[in-house]
């Protein structure tokens, strides 16, 4: 622990608020619930929001991994461990399965969650119309109403145009059929991971100053047609280290005349796999 | 096959923050800057940053500047992290500037005045020559006049004939947006709140805007004043308040025409500037747009960026707006890769409709 700093950086009574809007946003799954940010000493960007929920349901006994991209050792992820490491002396881990808390930018581990664990998402624009429509203001009263159509009007037209819905991360969902969701930016191939989810999911929007949650055992679902049902997408490839054809693969460049390999985004899974 | 995963996060941060302390430093052979020099030689730097930081202490936002190179935004940032820690024992009462120790106070609206016409330590009248005697170093200048005299507000000479619209009456405690989240509509204390703490440079360009058309709102400089206010704070066990410090505050009261509505006879409307140190260009920009920000409360055409609540409020904090837009140097391969297979599969189609085509 680092001196002159309360468990986990932030004091009890913003902890507290945090947890009420976190309890909120369970009741009412994937409502967007306004709670009072506070300023961290990491920029906003960073994953200021994933790191306040964190903090706020972070305990002694609890073991943390974080993760950017599905790896451990990005840079990001390094500096956010380290934050909890210093200012609540936590274990920390890189194992999936040992984790009780993740937080994570733009990915969900590949081997499913457990009841017992948190997964705490990073998000940039908790607001999953804000592209059809920049007023807050207004958003917030198409959600009351639940009035979606304009986000289904966008994927109609994608895919009269190019035949397929053309967004491939940050897929709006619409949880317990009832308020759309931004499940963060990642890929599409991760959203049906999000659907009934052993876990606790919790996302966390610093600068925007917006939880919310998706109760463990959910409905979430991402939004398509009957005749055109959601397609996830992944490379077509093997991962080239552990040879999974069924993880989720970042395409590396291994030199200067474009060759190229596919390695698996999730390292902790890919480790595991080559039985390290 | 010549990839291993990529492993050395933390060896390259440790090596990235050991490379920035030693660029921070610079020559060692030049003598390192103290504190105390910034805040006394560079205050109009220690003025933005404590603006820009939420938090009045002229030492710290020193320290912050030259623990950030002198980048002011990373500065105001490195403040606000310190500040959001720091407990709240109370809420002082509203500063008076009627009673300001002023050094500075000029009207554009009258002639002479009473009080006078107080230039102060303005560049307004400088000559931009840079100054190359003795290495720029500027000569020891000789006594300054103390200033420091409190002056009737330039208002109190038009208030009587109702010609000003009056202070607004305020009983509920303010909004604090430090500790509760923007919502609209904002009401204006909030509003003032967050242009309070905005970028100078977003403030700045908004007021300009409102000043080549983009939402016009005919202003004056009904009074600019610059000097220390006294600070009244009433614990609660102690029944009266007790004066806690002073202040240095810049305050602009813009003056604006405006031409009635039903509900208020034609009469002068006024938007309002006030913030830490000496910052006469954020208090201006500051007052245009809450001016601007009126605009449908008064009645008026509001279809300018600077008349946009929403747009104002959510653009205004240069804290939240650096990181947002620096954050896109993180890494976002995931999500790159899932845009390639898109891509991928677009250009194949399209490929094959052209193909069909030929």
């Amino acid at each position: 622990m680092s001196g002159g700093y309360n468990f986990a950086y932030l004091d009890e009574g913003t902890k507290r608020m945090i947890r009420r809007a976190i309890l909120k946003g369970i009741a009412i799954p994937g409502h967007q619930v306004p709670f009072g940010s506070r300023e961290m000493p990491l920029p906003y960007g960073w994953g200021t929001g994933g790191i306040q929920v964190t903090a706020a349901v972070l305990g002694p006994d609890d073991v943390l991994k974080v993760i950017d991209q599905g790896a451990d050792d990005t840079t990001n992820a390094v500096s956010i461990r380290r934050f909890f490491a210093r200012t609540a002396g936590v274990r920390t881990t890189t194992r999936t399965a040992e984790a009780s808390v993740i937080q994570t930018r733009h990915r969900i581990p590949e081997v499913p969650l457990r009841e017992d664990q948190i997964i705490v998402y990073q998000v940039p624009m908790p607001e999953p119309m804000s592209r059809l429509e920049p007023s807050r203001a207004e958003t917030t009263r198409m959600h009351a109403l639940a009035e979606y159509g304009p986000m289904h009007v966008k994927l109609y037209e994608d895919i009269t145009r190019y035949g397929h819905v053309a967004t491939s991360y940050d897929f709006p969902v619409m949880v317990n059929e009832r308020y759309l969701m931004s499940p963060s930016p990642i890929p599409a191939f991760d959203n049906p991971k999000l659907d009934r989810m052993a876990a606790l999911q919790l996302f966390g929007a610093g600068r925007e100053k917006r939880i919310y949650a998706i109760p463990p055992h959910t409905a979430v679902r991402s939004l398509d047609f009957e005749d055109h049902p959601f397609q996830p997408r992944r490379a077509a490839a093997s991962c080239a280290l552990c040879g999974s054809d069924e993880s989720y693969l970042d395409e590396v460049v291994t030199d200067d005349r474009g060759t190229r390999m596919f390695v698996c985004s999730d390292t902790d899974y890919c480790a595991g796999r080559r039985g390290e | 096959m010549a990839y291993v995963a990529v492993k050395g996060g933390e060896r390259a941060i440790d090596a990235a923050h050991a490379w920035l302390a030693h660029e921070r430093r610079g020559d060692p052979a030049v003598p390192a800057l103290e504190v105390e020099q910034i805040e006394q030689q560079l205050g109009r730097a220690v003025d933005r940053v404590m603006g820009e930081g939420s938090l009045y202490d002229r030492s710290l936002a020193a320290l912050a500047i030259r623990q950030a190179q002198g980048d002011l935004i990373e500065a105001a940032f490195l403040i606000r992290a310190y500040r959001t820690t720091l407990p709240r024992f109370g809420t002082a009462e509203p500063v008076e500037t009627a009673t300001m120790a002023v050094r500075r106070r000029v009207s554009a609206i009258f002639k002479d005045l009473p009080g006078g016409q107080v230039l102060g330590p303005t560049t307004d009248y400088t000559h931009r020559l840079l100054d190359f005697e003795a290495g720029g170093e500027p000569a020891v200048p000789g006594e300054a006049e103390a200033g420091g005299a409190t002056m009737p507000p330039a208002f109190a000479i038009l208030g009587d004939e109702g010609l000003v619209e009056p202070d607004p009456v305020e009983t509920a405690a303010p909004t604090d947006l430090t500790r509760e989240p923007l919502a609209f509509p904002a009401g204006r204390d909030a509003r003032l709140q967050a242009l309070a703490r905005g970028d100078e440079g977003f403030l700045l360009a908004m007021g300009y805007s409102t000043q080549r058309g983009w939402g016009g709102t005919h202003p004056f400089v009904g009074e600019m004043r610059v000097g220390s206010c006294a600070v009244m704070l009433e614990p609660p066990e102690l029944g009266f308040a007790l004066d806690i410090g002073d202040v240095a505050l810049t305050e602009c009261q813009m003056v604006n025409q405006f031409g009635g509505s039903k509900a208020a006879p034609p009469q002068f409307t006024r938007g309002y500037g006030l913030c830490f140190g000496h910052a006469e260009r954020r208090a201006m920009g500051m007052a245009l747009v809450d001016r601007a920000l009126r605009a449908e409360e008064l009645g008026e055409d509001a279809g300018a960026a600077a008349q946009n609540v929403e747009f104002v409020l959510s653009h205004c904090d240069n804290v939240e707006a650096t990181g947002f837009v620096e954050h896109l140097k993180l890494p976002h391969y995931v999500d790159f890769q899932s845009e390639l297979e898109t891509i991928r599969e677009m250009r194949r189609d399209a490929m094959r409709v052209a193909k069909a085509a030929e």
